[in-house]
């Protein structure tokens, strides 16, 4: 594994202690507003500075990082279970599900923008943090089936399998037991990079305000506080730290995705 | 020769089913993601407030009435849910007719239709001449959504080229590496994030171009850098692997064994060869640009299809809108990728028959 993805570890490391103990870290109140200290520069007291409301911004983007990891664990795990299966039957069955899914579920949903059908859904359904994951959940299991199609299509004509097989093991055996675990590697992959998409869209999203409603401190909802004109003029820094948070976290997970892809497939190490 | 033709026939025919399914199943789904709209969607158009006679006129002029599909569950009088048949008498197939005769349907609010919303313009009268309604078009929503694209594709494009190609030539260098931190960097940091910088720093502070809420060339810049930077990112990391893999071929050795420059190597041969992937990438990243300009519309507001979608559409919960914007917006994306598909089996005639 290379630098970047040790860099991106430490990064995802810091933030998991940040969300955890986000009471402790915070240094004020989330939703104290005070016109009185609004649009400060950072300082000691305000690390990262005041919104428009005199909002502590540090204290809102270390709050942030629950909702966006929240998000990016629900959908990549919800997605990847059901993906795993789905993608996992129509692999080693083949047949009618097999059709279906590789046949119209996959070129569907290829040929379209998944951000989009994400916006329509929360457009009709809506707005909410239930709901953007749900929607979530819906555009991303879809990358995990792929995957675990084509992986289980490979190991189930493996020795070991036709083995197993000859030994009298059920279906169930064979694919949970026998099959799975050798096919699962590039999955984690999928789940890194699929953690970085999950949190930029809930961003995205909560930007729109198709996601968490403000208040909450959603660092899409920062950002979309932070924009207009006024605020930009007298504290462009309400925009640059959330800005820089969601910058660091896509970052650190792509770097983990991408060190785990080339140290799981030698032939890309010489790239 | 006979098979191999067959083969082909067989394989465009498939491409074109797919095509079909897909289209399909988009109108499907956003003719039926109306079903989802907790509670009525009259009474979150109109507000609790109307009268009985209000939103049984909203619903009678929108179809609202008519059973949702082919076949439902009401509730009948004991609250208990039954099944029943519809027939063809149904709003999905009321969808399809009025869409095959172009017809969208009516803006829940301005009663403009849909259609003329997105393509024209309300005002456009009925019988215009060709020239304004072709005037009207370019200056639609749709045609807005276009410029927009259109003009972050060449500046993902003017970037990326000349970063990718000096990276991989001096791969392994800190010059590489700087280039590719550039790429990360504007992979990592969403629209929404460069675009209100960008305007923060031309805008606010240097004062050299509009923010926002115009329509022409200057109002233009930003948002196409703003969308284009992520595109330029991704294309710069693709021509710099592309161009590293095709430095190792053998006609890379004999063009410079005949004492052609590096230049002329790579710009002649290298490029030529290497951008037959970009070109699949820009294809399919035209169709993300149509998604993304969404983001990058609102922030700017621009006014082209994203900003009708979420400010009139969502905003004002006009689900016909809504509708109609989902639509084009998914067309035009198949669309693209399926002529980026005809452009890359034409380009690189190796990957026409697998």
């Amino acid at each position: 594994m290379n630098r970047l993805t040790y860099i991106g570890l430490v990064i995802v490391a810091i933030l998991v202690i940040v969300a955890v103990f986000a009471e402790w870290i915070a240094t004020h109140d989330v939703g104290a507003t005070d016109l009185s200290i609004r649009y400060l520069p950072p300082s000691l007291q305000h690390l990262f500075g005041t919104d428009s409301t005199g909002r502590d911004i540090f204290s809102r983007v270390v709050f942030g990082s629950r909702i966006s990891l929240q998000v990016g664990l629900i959908v990549v795990t919800v997605s990847a279970v059901v993906g795993t299966l789905l993608g996992a039957l129509a692999g080693y069955y083949g047949g009618w599900i097999d059709r279906f899914i590789s046949g119209y579920v996959f070129n569907v949903f290829m040929a379209f923008p998944g951000l989009l059908l994400a916006i329509a859904m929360v457009a009709f359904l809506g707005a909410g943090l239930n709901k953007l994951i749900f929607a979530l959940c819906i555009i991303g299991w879809v990358g995990y089936a792929r995957l675990i199609r084509g992986q289980v299509l490979k190991v189930r004509e493996y020795d070991f399998v036709q083995a197993a097989r000859a030994l009298g093991a059920g279906d169930a055996r064979i694919l949970l037991i026998h099959i799975l675990p050798n096919a699962i590697q590039p999955l984690i992959v999928q789940a890194s990079l699929g953690m970085a998409g999950a949190v930029l869209s809930e961003a995205a999203l909560s930007f729109l305000g198709l996601g968490v409603p403000p208040p909450a401190p959603s660092w899409g909802v920062l950002i979309e506080e932070a924009r207009d004109l006024s605020t930009l003029q007298a504290a462009p820094h309400a925009l640059i730290f959330p800005g820089l948070a969601i910058a660091l976290t896509v970052m650190a997970f792509n770097f983990i995705g991408d060190g785990l892809r080339e140290y799981l497939d030698p032939r890309q190490r010489t790239r | 020769m006979r098979s191999a033709f067959k083969y082909k026939a067989l394989a465009t025919l498939r491409r074109f089913a797919i095509f079909l399914l897909v289209v399909w199943t988009v109108v499907s789904l956003v003719t039926l993601l109306i079903e989802l709209v907790p509670g009525d969607p009259a009474v979150s158009v109109l507000g609790e407030q109307a009268t009985p006679e209000q939103f049984e006129q909203f619903r009678q002029k929108h179809g609202l009435d008519r059973p949702p599909f082919f076949f439902s569950f009401p509730r009948d009088a004991q609250d208990a849910r039954h099944f029943e048949w519809h027939g063809s008498d149904n709003r999905y197939t009321d969808y399809w007719v009025a869409l095959l005769q172009g017809d969208m349907g009516k803006s829940f609010r301005t009663d403009c239709p849909v259609g003329k919303a997105i393509f024209q313009n309300c005002s456009t009268p009925e019988n215009a001449p060709l020239s304004q309604k072709l005037e009207a078009l370019v200056n639609s929503r749709f045609g807005s959504t276009v410029q927009l694209a259109v003009a972050s594709l060449v500046i993902a494009v003017l970037i990326a080229i000349p970063l990718g190609v000096f990276a991989g030539k001096n791969r392994g260098t800190w010059m590489d590496n700087i280039a590719s931190a550039i790429a990360l960097i504007g992979i990592s940091l969403p629209s929404f994030v460069i675009g209100p910088l960008l305007v923060y720093l031309f805008a606010v502070k240097l004062n050299l171009l509009p923010p926002s809420g115009g329509f022409d060339i200057t109002y233009l810049v930003l948002p196409a850098v703003t969308l284009g930077a992520a595109l330029s990112a991704i294309l710069t990391r693709m021509v710099r692997s592309s161009v590293i893999e095709e430095l190792g071929e053998d006609y890379v050795r004999t063009a410079r064994a005949k004492g052609l420059s590096e230049t002329k190597v790579v710009y002649k041969h290298v490029l030529k060869n290497g951008l037959i992937p970009v070109v699949t990438i820009l294809g399919l990243q035209l169709g993300v640009l149509l998604a993304g300009a969404i983001i990058t519309e609102k922030i700017f507001g621009w006014p082209g299809l994203g900003l009708l979608l979420v400010d009139d559409g969502i905003g004002k919960r006009d689900y016909r809108v809504v509708q109609g914007c989902v639509l084009v917006i998914s067309i035009t994306y198949i669309v693209a990728n399926m002529l980026t598909d005809m452009v890359y089996r034409w380009l690189d005639p190796r990957i026409r028959v697998s």
